[in-house]
């Protein structure tokens, strides 16, 4: 067992039906990066399965939900497909595959994402913090700066898909006992800016749009990570700049490149730094800061 | 051609719906009481999954400039046509320069506007639903504003000048107080014995924070449902309702720090890290869809068989009521 994997021993794979038309598949109560990439793995097998009657496949962290038409396919025989799918991917191991890098410009501290999260005090779990203080604290780091720095260090991979259009959702890629964690509100917000960055659980994330939300929240991206009417450059082939497996390393920057950059994003011509990578899991379980230490070279070489 | 002299509370244009973007974070929108939006496209004649204009609360004030074919269906609401009182779940010829105006809203939340043809928006990803948080779909993506002009498509069939009517027996009730059938399950294993048997034997009510989003609930007894205890896994968040995000079904029931249980309807986000503990069946969404601010609601656990066949009960007697006006 590497530094990576699930603790929890002996999980035995839960299948459950979401009412007719749903069925949730949940692979472990806590989340790895094994697990998640079990799921990335079945996803791609039950979608390229093309079940009859299986309307969507949605991946998640450690579970994956599959909405379906029960007139067409019965509760049972999907369940048993799907079963079919999981163990043909945990035959599998790991695989490599092709994925890109994404260089993602963040403005920590921000004063929008500020304005915002203070009108949720009253749902947090202290109060008198702002989200960033508390996680620093909460985290054991002496001031947000120390806090930051180690969030932003090393990369994260995009482990699920969902929530709204075009949200970067992804996972720390260290081991488990430097993973940072995000307490979530005690009760969600009714408000989050768009491209106000968070973390929830052990999971940075980026609210592409206005929304509800329940992560905290203590920064805000330079660009936009979705763009429904693909109006950037990097949005022409698709709407949203991070797909299930994209690799993303967050780059705290200062107000200056922040405004730099929203001339550019203003103006149609913002550019995003982007490499094509071929992931390999193993090499990253092996040794995480060799591994990512070369990611980020080759990002930025 | 029909302008928006006064847009109502929330009126936007819908339809049956924007199925396979689920995982891509797209809800499927559509009516929230599909049952009544299937029938008053039926009234007209319209093809199925045209799109229709859904109102809540209150309805909006519409001028026409050609004749036209209209239906209203859903809550139950007083109709005007020039300031004359029609009858709802009927077609009627409307006249160029007549007006369609509402009084207040007697039962239920929301109305279905249907006029023959549909409306003419652009479709996204295959429908015409708004879906407003996304700002896509429908009118501009948005709910419609005094000014706003819409457009119909030609009616499909030649047959649109005849009335018709629904008989009472097909028109469905909406009651203020509801039982909702749910199955257990997703991450119910989260609630202990008690805390299940709390959340079937409390009376929740409608609280004001229900939208095309979700549904939430409260209860008198505010006491937090009494989850399992257990050291929160890894990437969960530290409250016992927390879970590593996961995906929710559309009529999932999720219940942030165990008060206050939110049943995700037809624009909900499609996933999230707070537990759920069952889902609505769909037959019930419907009649979710028209329960008003401050009615009652239970929740009553079903098998999947049960449900199976309340959804093949509504969809029979759905077609039993499209049938009685073809004939």
């Amino acid at each position: 067992m590497s530094e990576f994997s699930s603790t929890s021993t002996l999980f035995e794979t839960r299948y459950s039906a979401g009412a007719e038309e749903f069925v949730l598949v949940e692979f472990d109560e806590e989340m790895s990066l094994e697990t998640n990439l079990l799921v990335q793995r079945v996803v791609t097998d039950v979608e390229s399965s093309g079940i009859d009657g299986v309307l969507d496949v949605c991946p998640a962290n450690v579970s994956y939900l599959v909405r379906y038409d029960p007139d067409v396919i019965s509760y049972t025989v999907l369940v048993n497909d799907l079963k079919k799918a999981e163990a043909r991917s945990r035959a599998k191991g790991f695989a490599s595959f092709d994925t890109r890098i994404v260089d993602i410009p963040v403005l920590f501290n921000d004063p929008w994402t500020h304005e915002v999260l203070m009108k949720f005090r009253d749902r947090v779990q202290d109060p008198d913090s702002t989200d960033l203080e508390y996680l620093s604290r909460v985290n054991g780091f002496a001031d947000t700066e120390g806090f930051i720095e180690s969030l932003t260090s090393t990369p994260s991979l995009a482990s699920m898909t969902g929530f709204v259009p075009g949200i970067v959702w992804s996972y720390q890629m260290v081991p488990k006992k430097r993973q940072l964690q995000g307490p979530k509100y005690l009760r969600p917000r009714t408000e989050t800016p768009d491209r106000a960055f968070a973390l929830g659980g052990a999971f940075p994330a980026i609210y592409p749009t206005p929304s509800v939300g329940g992560y905290p929240i203590f920064g805000r991206a330079a660009a936009p990570v979705y763009d429904p009417d693909q109006r950037l450059p990097d949005f022409r082939d698709r709407t949203e700049l991070v797909q299930l497996g994209t690799i993303c390393n967050y780059r705290p920057i200062a107000r200056d490149e922040y405004d730099e950059i929203g001339r550019a994003v203003s103006n149609g011509t913002y550019r995003y730094l982007i490499k094509h990578i071929r992931f390999e899991p193993a090499e990253l379980i092996a040794d995480p800061d060799e591994y990512n230490r070369n990611l980020i070279e080759v990002l930025y070489k | 051609m029909i302008v928006v002299e006064e847009p109502g509370f929330m009126t936007t244009v819908q339809d049956a719906g924007r199925p396979g973007h689920y995982r891509r974070g797209i809800p499927p929108s559509g009516a929230m009481d599909m049952e009544s939006y299937t029938l008053a496209n039926a009234l007209v004649d319209n093809r199925p999954g045209s799109a229709v204009l859904e109102f809540t609360f209150m309805g909006p004030r519409l001028t026409f400039s050609a004749p036209a074919t209209v239906a209203i269906t859903g809550g139950e609401i007083p109709i005007l046509l020039n300031g004359n009182p029609v009858e709802p779940w009927r077609s009627h010829h409307v006249q160029p320069g007549e007006v369609l105006s509402f009084g207040f809203l007697q039962t239920g939340v929301r109305g279905y506007i249907a006029v023959a043809g549909g409306f003419d928006v652009t479709e996204f990803l295959g429908s015409r639903s708004t879906h407003v948080n996304s700002g896509f779909g429908g009118f501009d993506g948005r709910k419609l504003h005094a000014g706003d002009i819409l457009h119909l498509l030609p009616p499909e069939h030649a047959s649109f000048h005849a009335v018709r009517k629904l008989s009472a027996e097909h028109v469905p009730h909406r009651a203020k107080d509801v039982t909702l059938r749910y199955v257990p399950g997703l991450f119910d294993y989260r609630l202990t014995e008690e805390g299940r048997r709390d959340f079937e034997e409390r009376e929740w009510a409608v609280t004001p924070n229900a939208d095309r989003t979700g549904i939430r609930l409260s209860c008198k007894n505010s006491s937090a449902l009494e989850f399992v205890h257990r050291e929160q896994p890894f990437g969960a968040g530290s409250d016992p309702s927390n879970v590593v995000d996961a995906g929710y079904p559309i009529g999932a029931i999720q219940i942030p720090s165990g008060t206050e249980p939110i049943v995700l309807a037809r624009d909900a986000v499609t996933a999230g890290g707070y537990c759920t503990v069952g889902t609505v069946i769909t037959a019930d969404l419907d009649v979710l869809g028209q329960a008003p601010t401050h009615g009652r609601v239970r929740f009553h656990a079903v098998s999947l068989e049960e449900a199976m066949s309340a959804r093949h009960e509504r969809r029979d007697r759905i077609a039993r009521a499209c049938e009685s006006l073809s004939s």
